[in-house]
């Protein structure tokens, strides 16, 4: 079993008559729903009509102009939760929705075939002489790193991994975003002149004072960490994994585990969990179980995630928590369990799981992987002494400005806890918003005082 | 099931649909699969003197993922020697006797050479002529086809001198290339044509090639105009076929053709006054099985009606054909747009706002989230562009409103300044 093959793109392409099909579907409608639908405000029927049109390029232009994560998005957006959702041929009168991921992709990966290397696609405006900064490399910082390039100011983007696309590069699994098609966007964004300081830590290889002395803004799109402790004995336990670590490894073709016939487990129901378990198939393992302490009902990986894991194998056992793993010799063997019942809905609306008494009994697995959300970047906050709630930093609503003067905060930095996982669509256009505010006050604010 | 049976100008048919003078009719083998495949009848490519065709000779119109919308050729008249296409004729009717066999002709405007190939086609044994007075490439360059339909009197002069000669009935095809096709086939009857056939195709360049530049189909490097023809030319047939229903200085059966592609296109033309009807690009875009659904589904459709037979349907709508003049000015459509269907797509609003009457309003609706789409009635013109561009069948009805005033045209308007 070559292994590499299992971590291939899942989704197949639309071949070029598909996609003209598809395309010619489109009604074109006018102040479209897909439209408002998009968190980066994509001209969705534009770009659509001009794929009929053969208009590839402009097609592409259309996209990456409001997005230049777009190659990304089209395949990684939860799009029947939002153009794809809105699209007026849902309806019971219709049809069905136009698969505007798959269209979007068509144009993009036009572009990244046939766009000569390390050419930029937008033209920068004259150099403004303004310097900012962007800790993270990730789609919030690349964005707004992109936009305020365009604008003609200087940006110097610190990453504390060796490349760039945090989580696209890092985080989402190969076999939904191939490595090649972040790459591409991060090349587009290095030929407007974004520089890049990899292996760079801020608030330790550089304090938060240099970069504000150094720069007219700074803006802070560092993501999260990796997953927290569960706190239970037995974790330190060779074979339990962290859910986040995991799958940057399969992303580098580190398959640092033999799982080739092994039972897993998976603790949580996000969609990392989901991206843990399916990996873990991709790998060999021979059962893959997702635990989780509610039911489906209040899990937050997508509903296609879902069908996805289930059509890849994946059991889930539901109203489970882990009480402790078991070990030989210093591996994990097993994991304990307690099974709940839900109580009382918590502030969120969900409904609390409370441990049954007395129900405990130990499954057995070779690795445990935990995903169970991500940590903050407190040390961060700290060393911009930002005003924050719990580890996230308060930010004005519109600018993502921070309680700091000219220092800004994006993507999943800030994210709060909701109903569904962070985007990166999200974080591409809160990047884009804090860009375009830091332009305002760098350049707009100062011209017309 | 309905009778589907025509008697078109004694022309007695198995049912009304002919394969039209074109390349489908080129030989004895295709027409003979035609008659196989269920058309009723066929009317031979044109003969004359043989010619020299070009190699490319066709283009074609595509529109979204719809091919064929309209179709286009520079092919002249039969290329074969007389003395074949005779010979294949005379097998084709040995072997399908009741299926009406109509040759095209076209040949120099004189009347010694209308007569001899008038003889020599009748003697093989035809059911009826056409006058091929329409092509309007290549044969019009040379005084024939369209050059002789452009003009009325060569029309005429030309029947005449057929009607001279022929003992089976004569149908003259008329070019729409003409500013009122009335007048040619004024002249038709009155050279005493049994029939009018219509249309021939339009002088149409259908494309350039954008990275040649060169017209497209080109011989070569260059291009010349051809015949258009398919469903985007079926308006512009429809309307010739009932203006001359409606002439009576015509008075002729009509045997209608021109984007006829469906069942559905064959009654509108049947109703419209055609009493036959003639097909071409269906047949070539997909093959000869299209007669089946057409006439499956006019059978089934004259069932539903409760009409015994075909013939009952032809001209039922010609009266209802008029001229601007005669249209009631006091009667109001309005457009009602129906909530329960609408899907919100907005293209009606747009549609009007931008480039008509500014009626549609979008309105909150705070009970379900989404905007209710409203017509202005008192605005509204009736013009039908909204229901048009609505992707919903039926959401968007033209309902009329009582205006509380007699029916009224500008004619009568005129007649009382008078």
């Amino acid at each position: 079993m070559n292994l590499q093959d299992n971590f291939r793109e899942v989704v197949p392409a639309l071949k070029p008559k598909e996609a003209v099909d598809e395309a010619n579907r489109c009604l074109f409608c006018y102040d479209a729903p897909c439209v408002k639908a998009c968190p980066t405000g994509i001209d969705i029927p534009s770009f659509i009509k001009k794929i009929t049109t053969d208009n590839l390029l402009g097609s592409a232009l259309t996209i990456l102009d409001a997005n230049p994560m777009g190659a990304s998005c089209a395949r990684v957006c939860p799009t029947s939760e939002l153009c794809e959702g809105a699209c007026v041929l849902n309806g019971p009168a219709a049809s069905q929705a136009i698969q505007i991921g798959l269209l979007q992709r068509h144009a993009t990966d036009w572009a990244i075939q046939n766009t000569p290397p390390n050419t930029a696609l937008f033209q920068p405006d004259s150099p403004n002489g303004k310097k900012v900064a962007v800790v993270g490399a990730g789609p919030a910082g690349l964005a707004a790193a992109r936009e305020l390039a365009r604008k003609g100011c200087s940006v110097t983007v610190y990453e504390a991994k060796p490349r760039a696309g945090g989580l696209n590069t890092y985080g989402i699994v190969s076999f939904r975003l191939p490595h090649d098609v972040v790459a591409w966007e991060v090349e587009q964004i290095e030929a407007l002149g974004v520089r890049f300081q990899f292996e760079t830590r801020v608030g330790e290889d550089i304090t938060a004072e240099q970069l504000l002395d150094a720069y007219d803004a700074v803006i802070l799109a560092a993501g999260m960490g990796n997953v927290p402790p569960l706190g239970i004995p037995g974790e330190e336990l060779s074979g339990v994994l962290d859910a986040v670590q995991f799958i940057e490894d399969t992303k580098a073709n580190l398959y640092t585990h033999d799982f080739r016939g092994k039972k897993v487990t998976v603790i949580g129901a996000g969609n990392t969990a989901i991206d843990a378990a399916t990996c873990s198939t991709r790998l060999g393992a021979d059962n893959v179980k997702i635990l989780y302490r509610r039911t489906s009902a209040e899990m937050t990986a997508y509903e296609f995630e879902y069908d996805f894991a289930k059509q890849d194998g994946v059991e889930f056992r539901w109203l489970v928590a882990p009480t402790q793993m078991a070990g030989d010799n210093g591996k994990v063997t097993g994991i304990q369990l307690q099974r709940m019942e839900l109580g009382e809905p918590d502030e969120r609306g969900r409904r609390r799981p409370q441990a049954v008494p007395d129900s405990e009994f130990t499954l057995e697995c070779d690795f445990v992987i935990k995903a169970i959300g991500q940590t903050r970047h407190t040390g961060l906050i700290d060393a911009f002494e930002l005003e924050h709630e719990r580890g996230i930093p308060t930010v004005e609503s519109g600018t993502y400005r921070t309680s700091r003067a000219n220092v800004f905060a994006v993507g999943d930095f800030i994210f709060k806890a909701g109903k569904t996982d962070a985007m990166v669509v999200t974080a591409v256009q809160q990047g884009k918003c804090a860009a375009a505010a830091v332009f305002q006050q760098l350049i707009v604010g100062t011209t017309q005082s | 099931m309905a009778d589907l049976r025509i008697t078109f100008a004694g022309i007695e048919s198995p049912n009304p649909f002919w394969l039209a003078s074109a390349p489908p009719t080129n030989s004895g083998y295709q027409v003979q699969r035609a008659f196989e495949a269920g058309w009723g009848g066929a009317v031979w490519k044109t003969l004359g003197e043989p010619v020299l065709n070009v190699s490319s000779r066709y283009a074609a119109i595509h529109r979204g993922s719809q091919r064929v919308l309209g179709f286009n050729n520079i092919e002249l008249i039969s290329d074969r020697p007389l003395e074949d296409n005779l010979r294949e004729i005379a097998e084709t009717k040995k072997r399908f006797p009741r299926n009406p066999l109509i040759v095209s002709l076209m040949v120099q405007p004189k009347q010694e050479a209308w007569h001899e190939i008038v003889k020599r086609v009748e003697a093989v044994g035809v059911d009826g002529l056409e006058l091929n007075f329409g092509c309007p490439h290549g044969m019009a360059e040379r005084g024939m086809g369209s050059a002789s339909g452009q003009q009325p009197d060569l029309v005429r002069q030309q029947t005449e001198w057929v009607k001279e000669v022929a003992q089976t009935p004569v149908i003259v095809k008329l070019t729409p290339n003409i500013t009122d096709i009335r007048f040619t086939a004024r002249a038709a009857r009155q050279g005493g044509a049994d029939a009018v056939s219509m249309i021939n195709t339009i002088n149409s360049l259908m494309g350039v090639d954008l990275d040649t530049w060169l017209p497209y189909p080109h011989v070569d490097g260059k291009g010349a105009h051809g015949g258009y023809c398919g469903p985007a030319v079926k308006p512009i047939a429809l309307n010739m076929v009932a203006e001359c229903a409606r002439d009576r200085q015509i008075g002729l059966p009509i045997s209608g053709m021109g984007g006829i592609s469906t069942w559905q296109d064959a009654v509108e033309f049947l109703l419209m006054g055609a009493g036959s009807l003639q097909v071409c690009t269906a047949a070539m875009h997909h093959g000869f099985r299209v007669v089946e659904d057409m006439k499956d589904g006019l059978s089934r459709y004259l069932d539903q009606k409760g009409i015994a037979s075909v013939s009952e349907l032809v001209g039922k709508s010609v009266g209802t054909y008029s001229d601007w003049g005669d249209l009631n000015l006091n009667y109001k459509v309005v457009a009602r747009i129906n909530p329960d269907t609408c899907i919100n797509c907005n293209k009606c609003y747009i549609s009007c706002e931008d480039t008509s009457h500014q009626c549609i309003d979008r309105v909150p609706n705070p009970d379900t989230g989404r905007e209710l789409l409203v017509v202005r009635e008192d605005d509204c013109v009736g013009c039908n562009l909204c229901s048009i561009v609505c992707p919903v069948e039926n959401t968007i009805q033209m309902v009329q409103v009582p205006t509380g005033k007699p029916a009224y045209s500008w004619n009568q308007l005129q007649a009382e300044v008078k």
